[in-house]
């Protein structure tokens, strides 16, 4: 078990009504849906914001960031880099840039 | 003191707004889910404290907040609207088939009997309900399963079932529309459905009197005398008097038919009110004037009401969920436009004053008349 740290948006902060980064015990192997899953299991109002219901893959306009990397195009089961998985870095969930 | 509390939704936004029974100042509101889109709020009128609001992002999808507080705190609740069984195809913008995908809630309809129970119009178009106060939803499949589905298409805002109509005199029997698909009646509580689209004609589809296929905006009923139904379609505004078994048209002398919202008087179920807009091509009132035309005769025969509407160098919408109107013996009634204004006329529709003029672009206008 180890602790991952997670940065998500202002919007989701807000309605999970936290203030900073989330901090999220997860199980080896710990891959994208992995963490996401502890963040649906520990908030649950996040359910659906992240990742879509049923067929389980990112929202479009969010992109996953770790290590400077965007893996917003991998796999939901690839494995996070060591400094993640380490709590060393944050992995960074990012609403696109669009809108007005 | 009697006096009415506004629930306005926006692009931006969710306002909660009351007043006396004068309604003449108001206290609003900061913006509740700022940022987010409110494309509905409504409460239960068996709790009148109790709010349901959809809240969207198109960056966090969907989610459902509820409040049992009269709008003064709120907390999210079930989001999760997964469609029944298979889930089909419908016609897609180029006529091929497509298939159902959940996008947003765009109207809730809460129970006339029960606080806890409340229906969800969604879209892509199908009606869920919840018997938990909105912590779980249930879709009534056998709408979207009626075998008209795939010949449904999405109108130029999605293909979204916006309008639910409650008949109290009749338990089980609920009205609602699509766009594009019409209007579809159930008298068993929604396990069946009977599309109720005779007798209108939409130039836009090949098959003018087809069973389905049109793009109704609103259909509006009063309590008092439910079998009939007026509607505002895309063009021309039209009315039943056998529960939507035939439509005739009752535009009259409207200067155009083409709108969104419609509303029936309080008190007076022949009086009924229209928003016209100038054209599907051009969302905004005829010649920069706003104007909202009632008819005190069922339709046909129609008057523009303008005073305390902006007449000159106006060019705004109004949206279908963005008008109401309150149950007070003057009978208030309220609309709210693309430009971030929200009217009230206190009269029935004599005058007209602004509530508040600069809003992101008002979505829903909700209204509760209360004690």
């Amino acid at each position: 078990m180890s602790v991952v740290r997670v940065v998500i948006p202002f919007h989701l902060r807000n309605l999970a009504r936290v203030d900073g980064e989330l901090e999220l015990e997860v199980s080896e192997p710990i891959s994208v849906a992995a963490v996401v899953a502890s963040i649906e299991a520990k908030y649950p109002m996040l359910a659906g914001t992240i990742r879509e219901y049923g067929h389980g893959q990112r929202r479009k306009w969010l992109r996953f960031f770790a290590c400077k990397e965007d893996i917003s195009h991998e796999s939901m089961d690839f494995l996070l880099p060591q400094p993640v998985r380490d709590g060393v870095e944050p992995l960074l969930i990012v609403g696109a840039i669009a809108g007005g | 003191m009697a006096g009415v509390r506004l629930l306005v939704g926006t692009r931006k936004g969710a306002f909660v707004m009351t007043s006396d029974e004068k309604r003449e100042k108001w206290d609003i509101s900061a913006p509740f889910f700022a940022g987010w889109e409110i494309p509905h709020m409504k409460a239960s009128p068996v709790n009148p404290d109790r709010i349901y609001a959809s809240v969207y992002s198109g960056w966090f999808g969907q989610t459902i907040h509820r409040s049992d507080d009269g709008g003064k705190t709120w907390n999210p609740i079930g989001n999760e609207f997964t469609y029944d069984g298979i889930t089909g195809t419908h016609q897609w913008y180029d006529g091929t088939q497509h298939p159902w995908e959940f996008k947003r809630v765009w109207h809730f309809e809460p129970s006339l009997t029960d606080a806890d129970t409340v229906y969800a119009g969604v879209e892509d178009a199908a009606l869920f309900k919840s018997t938990d106060a909105g912590v779980t939803w249930k879709e009534l499949s056998g709408l979207r399963n009626h075998g008209t589905g795939p010949q449904w298409m999405p109108g130029a805002g999605g293909m979204c079932l916006h309008t639910i109509l409650l008949d109290k005199s009749k338990p089980g029997r609920i009205y609602i529309a699509i766009s594009a698909a019409g209007a579809f009646r159930s008298d068993d509580d929604g396990e069946t459905w009977t599309p109720i689209n005779k007798g209108l004609k939409s130039e836009f589809i090949p098959d003018p009197d087809a069973q389905v296929g049109h793009c109704v905006h609103r259909i509006a009923m009063h309590p008092t005398k439910p079998d009939t139904l007026f509607m505002q379609k895309h063009w021309d505004i039209m009315r039943s008097d056998n529960c939507g078994d035939l439509w005739t048209e009752v535009s009259g002398n409207l200067p155009t038919d083409f709108g969104f919202p419609i509303e029936v008087h309080a008190h007076d179920p022949e009086t009924i009110y229209v928003v016209p807009i100038k054209s599907d091509s051009e969302h905004f009132p005829l010649d920069g004037k706003l104007q909202v035309w009632r008819s005190k005769t069922g339709g046909n025969t129609w008057e523009g009401l303008t005073n305390g509407l902006p007449q000159e160098n106006c060019y705004v919408n109004v949206l279908r969920d963005a008008s109401s109107i309150d149950t007070l013996p003057s009978c208030g009634i309220y609309f709210g436009t693309t430009g971030g204004q929200v009217y009230c006329s206190p009269d029935s529709g004599d005058h007209w004053n602004t509530v508040v003029r600069d809003l992101p672009a008002v979505l829903s206008v909700e209204v509760q008349t209360l004690p």
